[in-house]
């Protein structure tokens, strides 16, 4: 009989032993830090190439009004949301560990092992980071700078803007895992859910570690 | 029936249906998918030969009255638009998805429906460019699209626009299949299929992949920066504000010189399936060829400013650009040895598809050797912007890219359909495609040399130019008769060619052992790989025998195999990123909030697709 050769017809395991979507997710990564690469070397080129301010480390003499703009990074504000983040990301591995580990009984029942509570955190964070940038572009548009005045505000609010973006998905997809682990409870199974989403979410944390060094604090 | 008593239970099955229209439009299948790619790649080289031949008719002799100087503007960034993002990529990934999981052992690729919505971005994406034609509105600035020329300040209508909305949607296709084809070769190879006994197509496909990765996030960018300038009043390519003019070109070639060997990977890959199939004998120097593929695509990246030594950048960076760009001619010269020391001594079969494999071989070094010489700054400085540039990167990419792909479809058109091209209407087609090529480019080396400018839409007649321009309009003619007996083989053959049989060629790689057209779930067992030839390999045969095609084929129920289900859903997603970005043209129709109100419905309509696609289970319980 010849489908007797064929007893078992599951899927074969991956070559790497690594799933698919993990593989994948670095992939990706791959190529984000080439568009980040792009968003952050224009930042850079046109770094004092702009002719009219307000500028991000020097204030700014309006010639026409004698207005004075002042410089307009305001680092302790931005020092705070990078905190946050840089928390969010604490509370993404706790997620993970959570859900790698909630069958084993230290876990049970206790905060670490409580996978939607840090998911939540971590999406909180995110969106308290979102509100900060919110928070940041506002005040930016009242005090002159918009996308359109300078190349400064046209590569900032691009960059920034971008980051935000990848920020706001990053949320996006932790309160779907969030849904999916109130509705049916995530556990190690299915952790490579949280693992790739955890991926992402380190890599969009690791840029704005480069794009808070490279913006805000060296001027 | 008695299988069904045996078989064991299965919750939620529900049959779908395998032909008709809707099984197309739902189907998650690579092979359908690469058919997909084929005949709508196919089609838009119909088109864009048509945008070239009347170019050509313009340009047959001095003083031309064909079309306009705008139309001809139109027509010579479509041709160029269309033929690298319509046709040679989309070409190449119909290889890409037919032949990468059956060369590697794979049931299907890693995200079966990625793949589907790779498809359709490109083909409403590819839709959305030309749409340009009929509101009469094409693009117009060149396949490069400089700026600040194509800023609003000098390109107001929405042919730019087109162009870069296009370009965004063709690049969210090729980004998304570039993932899946790289953890398919990675994570999907059957047993025994290591790295270094992977088909050559499938390595140097690999190698594309991860050019794609890096090299299209660049242009991304570009583009974004572009879209800002031109819809929000972004100051990024405006030389008043302090915009930089060279940061176009430079970002573009970042992009754009790793693309060059997007466009020629692939058929490198299928000129050296093609080859030692029909010599009889392994790839020469294979490991050499698959470390010379990595080499070009690394050396890729630091050439880029080869394409830029008429703005001046100073002797130094024109110094390393020369340097960096005469090293790609050793990786490459590799290849073309190999290929010829392939041949050497084998018991060589001429069939179509050798013979443009062996044309690819002789012409791309026509190419290549007219690509070393303007490698030289001082040298490029007198052919840029002549047609000795287009009589170059025609070389490469029709003479090389074009003839391996067009060899790549004689070969592998018996495992698509089941049936052979004819070989003698495939003979008319070569021949004249061949003469043709040939007499379209070659001259344009010396009206180049003649000091002929690209992309002016006419001259004068006292230039010494007309024979040469006539010479290359007869080779465009010439080619359209050949394109005309290629699509006749196409219809005719699909319909009614020769029965291939599994193997027609006797080859050697694990495509070849399954029936020809593959079955749905291509391999019955997944096979044990123990060698680079396993057909080859009386030794260790990979192929188990029940696997060989005898009696009626068995469905992938029959066998228990779990097949992706069919789903419409990628379509969708894909429709709607395509009108998001398409409702951006309003804004300069004066309709900014209707723009706006058009980009976040279809935003979050293709969000509750995207939604109801990821917790649709691939396939069902078993």
């Amino acid at each position: 009989m010849t489908t007797a050769a064929v007893p078992h017809q599951a899927h074969p395991p991956t070559t790497t032993g690594l799933d698919h979507r993990k593989v994948a997710i670095w992939a990706f990564i791959g190529s984000e830090c080439m568009l980040f690469a792009s968003l952050i070397s224009t930042y850079l080129i046109y770094k004092g190439k702009s002719v009219v301010g307000p500028f991000p480390h020097e204030s700014w003499t309006d010639p026409a009004t004698g207005h004075v703009l002042q410089p307009i990074l305001n680092i302790p504000v931005t020092s705070m949301s990078t905190f946050v983040l840089l928390m969010s990301s604490l509370f993404m591995v706790l997620a993970l560990e959570a859900v790698e580990n909630k069958n084993k009984p230290a876990y049970q029942g206790t905060l670490r092992g409580n996978s939607s509570f840090w998911l939540m955190a971590t999406a909180l964070a995110g969106a308290t980071f979102l509100g900060f940038q919110a928070f940041e572009f506002t005040s930016f548009v009242h005090e002159g700078l918009t996308i359109r005045r300078n190349l400064f505000g046209s590569s900032f609010f691009t960059l920034t803007g971008f980051h935000g973006a990848h920020v706001t998905a990053g949320v996006l997809w932790l309160l779907t895992l969030y849904s999916i682990d109130k509705k049916r409870g995530l556990g190690p199974k299915d952790a490579v859910l949280v693992d790739i989403c955890a991926l992402y979410w380190h890599f969009v944390d690791v840029v704005w570690i480069a794009i808070f060094t490279l913006v805000y604090l060296i001027s | 029936m008695a299988t069904a008593a045996v078989s064991p239970p299965q919750p939620h099955v529900k049959e779908y249906p395998t032909n008709g229209v809707w099984s197309w439009l739902a189907t998650v299948d690579h092979k359908r998918i690469g058919m997909l790619y084929l005949v709508t790649a196919l089609c838009w080289f119909a088109v864009g030969g048509l945008e070239a031949v009347i170019m050509r008719m313009q340009l047959q002799g001095p003083n031309g009255h064909v079309v306009s100087a705008e139309t001809f503007n139109q027509l010579f960034t479509m041709h160029g638009t269309t033929m690298i993002f319509l046709v040679v990529m989309p070409l190449s990934a119909a290889f890409f998805n037919f032949l990468i999981p059956l060369q590697i052992g794979a049931r299907d690729v890693a995200f079966p429906r990625l793949n589907a919505f790779s498809y359709w971005v490109f083909l409403f994406g590819s839709l959305f460019l030309n749409f340009s034609w009929i509101v009469g509105s094409a693009p117009n600035g060149g396949w490069f699209g400089y700026a600040p020329l194509t800023t609003l300040a000098f390109s107001p209508g929405l042919n730019i626009d087109f162009w870069l909305l296009g370009l965004q949607i063709l690049g969210v296709s090729s980004l998304a299949a570039a993932f899946n084809f790289i953890t398919t070769i990675i994570n999907m190879r059957a047993p025994g299929m290591t790295l270094m006994r992977m088909p050559m197509f499938t390595w140097m496909s690999f190698v594309v992949q991860f050019l794609l990765v890096l090299a299209f996030p660049v242009i991304t960018i570009a583009l974004v920066f572009l879209q800002f300038d031109r819809f929000f009043g972004t100051t990024f390519y405006t030389p008043g504000a302090g915009g930089d003019p060279l940061l176009w070109q430079h970002l573009f070639w970042v992009f754009g010189h790793p693309e060059v060997y997007i466009l020629i990977l692939p058929a490198f890959g299928l000129v050296s399936e093609i080859l030692p199939t029909f010599s009889r004998k392994p790839l020469f120097g294979y490991a050499v060829m698959v470390f010379s593929g990595i080499l070009i695509a690394f050396l890729g990246f630091g050439v880029w400013a080869h394409h830029m030594f008429a703005v001046g950048m100073g002797p130094i960076a024109d110094s390393l650009f020369a340097v960096s760009t005469m090293l790609i001619a050793i990786p490459t010269g590799v290849k073309i040895f190999n290929w010829i020391f392939t041949m050497w001594g084998g018991t060589i079969r001429f069939t179509v598809a050798m013979k443009y494999a062996i044309a690819l071989v002789g012409l791309f070094v026509i190419g290549g050797i007219s690509g070393v010489m303007h490698a030289s700054p001082p040298a490029d400085l007198q052919q840029t912007d002549t047609y000795f540039i287009v009589a170059h990167f025609h070389y490469v990419l029709v003479a090389g890219s074009l003839m391996g792909l067009w060899g790549g479809i004689y070969y592998y058109f018996p495992k698509i359909t089941g049936r052979l091209l004819s070989e003698k209407i495939g003979n008319w087609h070569f021949w004249l495609n061949f003469i043709g090529v040939n007499l379209t480019f070659m001259p344009m080396h010396w009206s180049g040399l003649y000091g002929m400018p690209r992309r002016i839409y006419t001259y004068p007649t006292d230039q010494g130019w007309d024979l040469f321009n006539m010479m290359s309009s007869v080779g465009a003619y010439l080619q359209v008769v050949a394109g005309l007996f290629f699509a006749y083989n196409i219809i005719k053959s699909w319909r009614g060619g020769q029965i291939a049989g599994d193997n027609p060629w006797g080859a050697p790689s694990l495509e070849w052992s399954i029936p020809s057209p593959a079955p749905d779930y291509n391999f019955a067992q997944i096979p044990t790989v123990t060698s680079r030839y396993p057909l080859w390999d009386v030794a260790s045969p990979a192929v188990p025998s029940d696997a060989i095609s005898s009696g009626p084929l068995k469905t992938s129920r029959e066998l228990g195999i779990p097949m992706p289900n069919p789903t419409i859903r990628p379509l969708f997603v894909a429709l709607f990123l395509v009108l998001m970005f398409a409702s951006l043209l309003l804004i300069h129709k004066d309709m900014f909030w209707v723009a706006i109100g058009g980009v976040i419905t279809f935003a979050l309509a293709m969000t509750l697709t995207l939604y109801s696609w990821l917790l649709t289970p691939l396939e069902d319980a078993h």
